[in-house]
């Protein structure tokens, strides 16, 4: 199975470690990675806050670059731009139809939207695992995001992920299924309610007694992760990803120690 | 009603900010929504065809709405039939003067009303009062808005954002000046101030000779009004006074008496969390010793055969105004509901009110952004709008402008003001980033300097920084990283 990673330009550009646990992860499931250098952004900050026309041609290039027959998949650690290409694409055909320009935008992005995944939906659906052989010794509570829970229609994969990862206690979120208070530009355009709502959920997180949060998209966990250093929390935003593909020899150092994340051969024999 | 009018609304981030500031706002609408939020989904749980029945009223709403014009025909023949009189009102002005000189005919200088937010969303109690001619609102939360000289916050329960004390202080201080005074000692006991209530407005309805009501539903086929309701309130307003004028919105209308067995299930099961209404009025035209002995229906288009005219924004209009969306509304548990600048504030305001009345005033072209687009509403919306969806589609409209229909013309919108810097910001950065090498000279050039990043943002990002850490640069992004190492398979240690 060949998989092209699409990171997203957020992940690219703020979270690398992200990036690299999920090459070490799927790497160590046997998948052969490619990260098609020419990616950019999938458009969906511009759709979200009503620059349709100028997000089509990212989505154009996006299928240019991920199109290709090579892959056998696309798949991303970021639930909302997952939705992106799956909802919002097929829409974006389809009002460009609408508008009389044919249909050319349908057909050329229609390729990418059956076989882009999120990485929790591509593990569990896809290769059919919910043990990654993940080590993680850690109180570990899951922020379901919104486009994820709602878009994608996620559910129990990402908590079935981590209820199989050796040494991980999942405690349950309060409010879980609440936004987070994140939203795009949201954050910016409603700036009082936003922050309002991020307390909100770091407080939730701090009762559960949890070192970490997790969920399956960076942009809800830099809110929230700014939120808790704001507010001096004792819980981490972690992504789900880095979680996964710990194992006992880059957890033994330190969490940040997924950032050391190698793909070494050795440490993908990992125990499990 | 001095504080009745939304004219010269703040935009919405302003006038949310000071309700997030507002802690026993923050905690009445917390509480209130909450409980609600709780028993809908488990009301909606006991129904196994749940999803059947969401479906069956879209579509049922769908085709009323593309055959408007046939279904508000036939309902104007059959009203008529059964002795009834129907006037058409294309804005709030001739919706107005309509009433008022019915009101006027029948020599009255008062009348009772059962909620309408119709007529909320006209203005009809500031023109009655204009005319010399007072509105008695009988719905309970109702009634607390009007004597509190208010605003509703919410569809269903318009006075959510007041707890039992602040109610007990508004009756006290303003039940005198409106009819029955409050009983002395009043208490803030749910018992006390229902009673207090019930005999203020008792005398309300044994005098009054005129009533004014909306409809939940008109019945195309038979010409039947129908009103559900928890109180009963409606129900005599509906059936003591001489004449009854309602005042409803043109996409009310189903096609059948069959079509009710839909929503009488879903409305109440998604607003108050009840199996069934307790009291569901339905009138059809007027009979002899019974009722009313004159009916007008006052059939409202102020905006909406417009919005039919959006092929996206047009499902807005399938509406029932059950409020789920309002309660699992995380903005605006925030916010309130007297932000949104509307009498139909949430999640369906949002959408539903820069339709109506356009996006030219700055909290219209405000309210498409009042949503993080968690799509919860969409979730539990019994006619399954997609309100994030139009949300988008709307504040395309907003900072790109385009082609609308207003008043039955087609025009083409400027952008609305205040989006020239966000539009040549999100055009340089679909420059960029349809150039890999642009966004990757970006990115070197943030990990260069990025021991020299301020704490805060400039510009429209303070927002950002007021509340939240930004995140650390990295060393290095991961496409740089890649390059180097090949997903790490040349260099063993990925730094
Ligand atoms: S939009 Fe849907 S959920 Fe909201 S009030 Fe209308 S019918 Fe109810």
């Amino acid at each position: 199975m060949r998989v092209a990673l699409f990171l997203t330009c957020v992940n690219d550009t703020l979270y690398p470690d992200t990036g690299r646990a999920v090459v070490k992860l799927l790497t160590r499931l046997g998948v052969e990675v490619d990260f098609p250098m020419a990616q950019t952004c999938c458009g969906q900050a511009h759709y979200n806050t009503g620059y349709r026309h100028q997000a089509e041609p990212l989505a154009r290039h996006f299928s240019d670059v991920f199109g290709a027959d090579a892959y056998d998949a696309i798949v991303t650690p970021s639930g909302s731009c997952g939705a992106m290409v799956r909802e919002a694409y097929p829409r974006m055909g389809e009002r460009a139809r609408a508008e009389g320009r044919g249909g050319g935008l349908a057909r050329h992005l229609a390729p990418v939207v059956p076989k882009t995944y999120e990485l929790t939906e591509f593990l569990v659906d896809v290769l059919g695992v919910t043990d990654v052989g993940a080590y993680y010794p850690h109180k570990v509570t899951y922020h379901p995001t919104c486009h994820g829970l709602r878009s994608l229609g996620l559910g129990e994969r990402p908590a079935r992920l981590l209820r199989a990862v050796k040494g991980l206690e999942l405690v349950e979120l309060p409010g879980a299924e609440e936004c987070c208070g994140f939203g795009g530009t949201f954050a910016v355009k409603n700036s009082d309610v936003s922050a309002a709502m991020g307390v909100d959920k770091v407080r939730h997180a701090e009762s559960t007694g949890a070192d970490v949060l997790c969920a399956a998209d960076n942009s809800c966990l830099a809110h929230i992760g700014g939120t808790m250093a704001r507010l001096r929390s004792g819980v981490r935003p972690v992504h789900i990803a880095e979680i996964l593909a710990s194992t006992e020899i880059s957890a033994s150092t330190s969490i940040s120690a997924s950032a050391e994340i190698s793909a070494s051969t050795d440490e993908e024999e990992s125990p499990s | 009603m001095s504080g009745g009018t939304f004219v010269g609304m703040p935009a919405f981030p302003e006038a949310a900010r000071e309700a997030v500031g507002d802690t026993t706002l923050r905690a009445n609408l917390r509480h209130a929504t909450r409980t609600i939020r709780d028993k809908r989904a488990k009301a909606v749980a006991e129904l196994a065809d749940w999803a059947e029945l969401r479906e069956a009223g879209k579509r049922v709403k769908d085709h009323t709405l593309r055959h408007l014009d046939h279904y508000l025909v036939r309902l104007e023949e059959s009203v008529v039939r059964a002795g009834g009189t129907v006037h058409w009102a294309a804005d709030a002005e001739e919706a107005n003067r309509v009433v008022a000189s019915l009101v006027k005919a029948t020599g009255e200088t008062e009348v009772v009303k059962v909620k309408s937010m119709a007529t909320q969303e006209i203005g009809l109690n500031e023109a009655l009062a204009a005319e010399g001619i007072r509105a008695y609102e009988t719905d309970l939360a109702e009634l607390i808005v009007q004597l509190g000289d208010d605003r509703p916050s919410h569809i269903l329960v318009p006075a959510i954002h007041r707890n039992r004390g602040e109610i007990r202080d508004i009756f006290e201080r303003e039940m005198g000046s409106w009819g029955r005074p409050a009983p002395e000692g009043l208490t803030d006991s749910p018992g006390e101030l229902a009673e207090a209530a019930r005999r203020h407005l008792r005398e309300k309805f044994l005098r009054a000779k005129v009533g004014i009501s909306g409809a939940n539903f008109m019945v195309a086929e038979t010409g039947t009004m129908v009103v559900v309701e928890s109180e009963g309130n409606g129900r005599m307003c509906l059936t003591l006074p001489e004449t009854l004028i309602s005042v409803v919105g043109v996409e009310k209308v189903v096609p059948a008496w069959r079509d009710l067995e839909i929503f009488l299930q879903t409305l109440p099961r998604s607003s108050t969390a009840e199996r069934m209404n307790p009291y569901t009025s339905m009138w059809t035209g007027t009979t002899d010793e019974d009722g009313p002995s004159a009916f007008h229906l006052v059939l409202l288009d102020n905006g909406r055969t417009d919005t039919l005219a959006d092929e996206v924004g047009r499902q807005a209009l399938r509406c029932i105004r059950c409020s789920a969306c309002l309660n699992v509304c995380p903005v605006y548990e925030r916010a309130g509901g007297h932000a949104y600048g509307s009498v139909y504030p949430g999640p369906i305001g949002a959408i539903l009110s820069p339709q109506l009345r356009g996006t030219r005033s700055e909290i219209d072209a405000s309210l498409p952004y009042a949503s993080s687009l968690c799509g919860a509403c969409y979730e539990v919306c019994p006619v399954a709008i997609d309100i994030p969806e139009v949300l988008v589609h709307l504040r395309e409209r907003v900072v790109q402008g385009g082609a609308v229909t207003r008043h039955g013309n087609r025009v083409t919108l400027k952008p609305a003001k205040g989006h020239a810097a966000e539009r040549a910001a999100m055009r340089a950065a679909g420059l960029a980033f349809a150039r890999p090498g642009v966004l990757r000279l970006g990115q070197r050039l943030a990990s260069r300097t990025r021991r020299l990043h301020p704490r805060t943002l400039p510009g429209p990002g303070r927002a950002w920084s007021a509340a939240r850490e930004l995140p650390k640069v990295p060393a290095e992004p991961f496409r740089d990283w890649w390059q180097r190492t090949r997903g790490g398979t040349t260099e063993g240690n990925g730094k």
